[in-house]
């Protein structure tokens, strides 16, 4: 097969990965002596988007999508009939660097079926990796899929060519993964990230002498859970992204609505999950991140589930309306960030500003406040939000939720 | 009058110049010197404008808001900054922070819309290989909505040192030599060379990454508008991938399911030697143990360690944060204090079987971090079936019992530390001391008392350490 061939399988075969952040790594630049190509600069650049909305950074491909694995999500799973394709070491680093010099992303990501072992497939993979940036100088950024039942000593060899390691929890449960995934084992993974936030921050540390401990993957480690693929709840999602933010410190959890895939196995549900499911996930886990909401203040219906229709935040302040309306010109950050509209750059923006003066519905404005949203909530200096029971903030009309698909 | 579009140097002399000679903004006209001859004479005596001396400071943030601004396409950017400028020399305090003020406010949007052309040219640009005379370079076309083009180009300077290219725009043209930058005048598309080799290559990688089950063309067009798509080689797949994308998705519904899982062919890992001895096999089925809830949010289970023969056995409390990630027990910075107390005290700690009464870590997740949560008496009594097999098998000479929790379940009542410390506590076939956790030492917040409590703990090992050997 040529290389256009394989890359149209592999390339396919790998948009199931969420991720594509190039983002948090430390700076580098192929300025210097030691020349090389590539740069990375903090913030992570998006240098296309797909007519899915999804922004392509890396070049996310596997290195083969023959797998001894039979995960029954995956379009890869050994008893799936898709043709196979692998690549040399040699060509993922061609058109990695073909790719970047065009100036067409921020550098790879690499993923894999298992072939043969576990070990051996890591092997291959970390081989990507250090022929980039040891023979080729290769700056740009590096993300590695790893696997959890590889030895550790290639986890701490793929940290130090890899900007960001990650491994994917694939389901919310464990019963889930046992079901879909029978040869995947849940406590292996989760031991695995353990030693991965063990290295990550040892990584981080310099000694009482200054020196830098050994690189190991600088931008952290992400994972990806697929939604709608089991029975799992809103709550369980996010209870289960909770502990993993705190125990593992993950940079990221992303969220894959299960989406059919061709030769798909009978025990999948036959539909996709919507994809606003999905994205109200993603709302929430900002909320927990950054908002200092928690998962049960936000997954609240008797099935444990968010509100399609409405963001989680509009629908924890429509069930809080005793909390409201809030002035911002009093308000504290906490109480802020708990307004439907207000994002925390805003908050942030709002609080310099009612340094100098009293906050008025202009100044809102100006802060480009979405004011539609806003206004019910909010008391300024020359508006007051007027008896919230009347408002219906855009309560949803019921099954609003399959039309959003 | 300024030298060309992005005359930073002219325009912060012009206006260092104008502030000092009291000059208010409503007496000051800007203009840009046209392009006919922009190359011809720059540096000439164009700027009229006075070059008094004296001390002229404004924000620092000011001056790099004004850098940013002043690569903005609107002919006003230069009055607007004089504006802001003068205001700060004028003496007005905390401009920068008064955000919603609409002369900062219009600055800030100007400057926001020459950083969103800033990086969308970093993303945008696609350069072309071209071969000429053997030497390899690459030549790219874009086409900037601001003046963006000398600032930015420093950023293709270090990602792409060791290349030789060129940007061409309308307006300006781009060029690095391996060595140095320098700018000419714009360009016209037809100076680029078409598509080169590698273009197929990216168009179909585009194509293979999208899924046509999600289709989401307005997230796609807000990231990536249209004007920028006809300098974009994936951009033409476009059209088509939209187009087909519904009858991709109903095929893969459609089709019945082909293929039955087939059976398992699981691979072994090197299983590790199995081993009779009972503490080993404890130690393995404790891996599994469902005595309790304490499993389901942590790691792993978190045995004890040491030679089955130790004559001293430590108990802690519960395994921690670094321990669940390690699955070893004292490891975290309770486990270095206690490593630290220990070889003060002449103990070494490969001679010692050291373990938990809780073997798995109780926590409430707080954000990015973990909070310890006490064991109540239920999880200790859960997990007494696994420290018993351990105190059974290894039988120690002395068990030191690190705080109350350990000193609970191993005597089966509560303890109060200072009542009982220090002082020998017979067991069946043990001697037992009671004595403070090493996570105590570290949440001391007075250093005198951190002091007189960690020296306490070491002299209570040392009598551990005597009477093991005795």
């Amino acid at each position: 097969m040529d290389l256009l061939g394989k890359l149209e399988i592999l390339a396919d075969a790998a948009k199931y990965d969420a991720s594509c952040a190039s983002s948090g790594t430390d700076k580098r630049n192929s300025l210097g002596r030691d020349g090389g190509i590539g740069s990375t600069e903090g913030m992570g650049i998006c240098h296309a988007y797909a007519p899915d909305g999804r922004c392509i950074s890396l070049l996310k491909i596997l290195l083969t999508n023959a797998c001894i694995y039979d995960c029954l999500y995956c379009v890869n799973r050994r008893s799936s009939n898709v043709k196979r394709a692998r690549f040399t070491i040699e060509e993922v680093v061609t058109l990695t660097l073909g790719f970047y010099r065009r100036n067409c992303i921020e550098g790879l990501f690499l993923s894999s079926g298992i072939i043969r072992t576990p070990d051996y497939t890591m092997e291959q993979v970390i081989g990507v990796a250090r022929c980039l940036r040891e023979e080729h100088g290769f700056r740009g950024y590096i993300h590695l899929k790893t696997i959890p039942d590889a030895d550790p000593e290639l986890l701490a060899e793929a940290g130090k060519y890899a900007d960001r390691l990650s491994i994917n929890v694939e389901l919310p449960s464990r019963e889930g993964l046992g079901a879909l995934a029978p040869e995947k084992d849940f406590a292996g993974i989760r031991r695995t990230m353990g030693r991965m936030r063990l290295r990550i921050e040892a990584g981080r540390e310099t000694s009482h002498t200054g020196r830098r401990a050994p690189r190991f993957s600088p931008a952290g480690q992400s994972t990806q859970v697929i939604v709608g693929a089991d029975a799992s709840s809103d709550r369980d999602i996010l209870d289960m992204s909770t502990n993993l933010y705190g125990s593992y410190g993950l940079k990221r959890v992303y969220y894959s609505a299960f989406s059919p895939i061709p030769d798909a196995s009978a025990a999948l549900p036959p539909k996709a999950a919507p994809l606003v499911r999905e994205h109200r996930l993603y709302q929430a886990d900002w909320l927990l991140r950054f908002y200092g909401f928690a998962a049960d203040e936000l997954a609240t219906d008797a099935a444990g589930n968010m509100p399609l229709a409405i963001d989680p935040k509009l629908a924890w302040a429509l069930e809080h309306r005793e909390n409201f309306p809030t002035d911002v010109n009093k308000a504290t950050r906490e109480q802020l960030l708990r307004v439907p509209g207000m994002g925390v750059k805003s908050v942030d923006r709002l609080i310099r500003a009612r340094r100098f003066r009293g906050l008025r519905l202009d100044d809102l404005a100006r802060l480009r406040l979405p004011m539609g949203k806003v206004m019910p909530w909010v008391v300024t200096v020359d508006h007051r939000a007027r008896g919230l029971d009347s408002v219906t903030l855009g309560k949803p009309a019921p099954q609003q939720g399959e039309l959003l698909l | 009058m300024l030298a060309h579009e992005v005359d930073w140097g002219g325009w912060r002399d012009a206006a260092r110049g104008l502030a000092l000679s009291d000059v208010s903004p409503d007496e000051v006209v800007w203009s840009v010197r046209t392009s006919s001859d922009l190359f011809a004479d720059a540096d000439t005596e164009d700027v009229r404008t006075p070059r008094p001396g004296g001390a002229f400071t404004v924000p620092r943030a000011l001056v790099g808001l004004a850098e940013t601004v002043i690569q903005a396409r609107e002919p006003e950017r230069f009055a607007l900054l004089y504006r802001l400028i003068w205001r700060a020399h004028r003496g007005e305090k905390h401009l920068l922070e008064q955000t919603t003020d609409p002369e900062l406010h219009r600055a800030n949007r100007m400057a926001q819309a020459v950083r969103r052309d800033t990086h969308k040219m970093r993303a945008f640009v696609r350069f072309r290989e071209v071969v000429e005379n053997g030497a390899t370079r690459y030549v790219a076309w874009f086409e900037p909505s601001h003046f963006i083009v000398e600032a930015n180009a420093a950023f293709f300077v270090r990602r792409f040192a060791t290349m030789t290219w060129s940007i061409l725009t309308p307006y300006r043209s781009a060029h690095w030599n391996g060595v140095e930058t320098s700018f000419g005048p714009g360009a016209n598309p037809a100076e680029v060379p078409d598509d080169d080799c590698l273009a197929e290559y990216w168009r179909t990688y585009f194509s293979s990454i999208f899924n046509p089950a999600r289709l989401k063309i307005s997230a796609m067009t807000s990231e990536m508008p249209r004007k920028y798509w006809k300098n974009l080689p994936e951009a033409a797949a476009i059209p088509e991938l939209i187009r087909a994308a519904r009858g991709r998705v109903d095929a893969m519904v459609e089709t019945p399911v082909i293929s039955a899982p087939k059976p398992t062919r699981r691979f072994e890992q090197a299983a590790p030697r199995p081993s009779n001895s009972p503490l080993a096999r404890a130690k393995a089925e404790a891996a599994e143990c469902r005595r309790c809830h304490l499993w389901e949010p942590a790691t792993q289970t978190v045995f004890g360690e040491g030679p089955p023969d130790a004559s001293i056995m430590m108990i802690g409390e519960q395994a921690g944060d670094h321990e669940d990630l390690a699955g070893r027990p004292f490891v975290g910075p309770a486990g270095q204090l206690l490593d630290r107390a220990m070889a003060e005290a002449g103990i070494d700690r490969t001679q010692v079987y050291v373990t938990n009464a809780v073997k798995h870590f109780k926590f409430e997740p707080r954000g990015k971090r973990r909070i310890h949560a006490r064991p109540d008496t239920g999880e200790i009594a859960a997990c007494r079936f696994w420290l018993d097999i351990e105190r059974a098998e290894v039988a120690p000479k002395v068990t030191l019992l690190l705080g109350a929790t350990a000193a609970r379940a191993v005597l089966g009542r509560a303890v109060t530390i200072s009542r009982e410390r220090s002082r020998p506590i017979p067991l069946a076939g043990s001697t037992a001391f009671v004595t403070v956790h090493p996570a105590y030492l570290l949440r001391l917040p007075d250093e005198a008392a951190r002091a007189r409590e960690y020296a306490a703990f070491v002299a209570d090992l040392r009598v551990a350490a005597l009477l093991a050997a005795a």
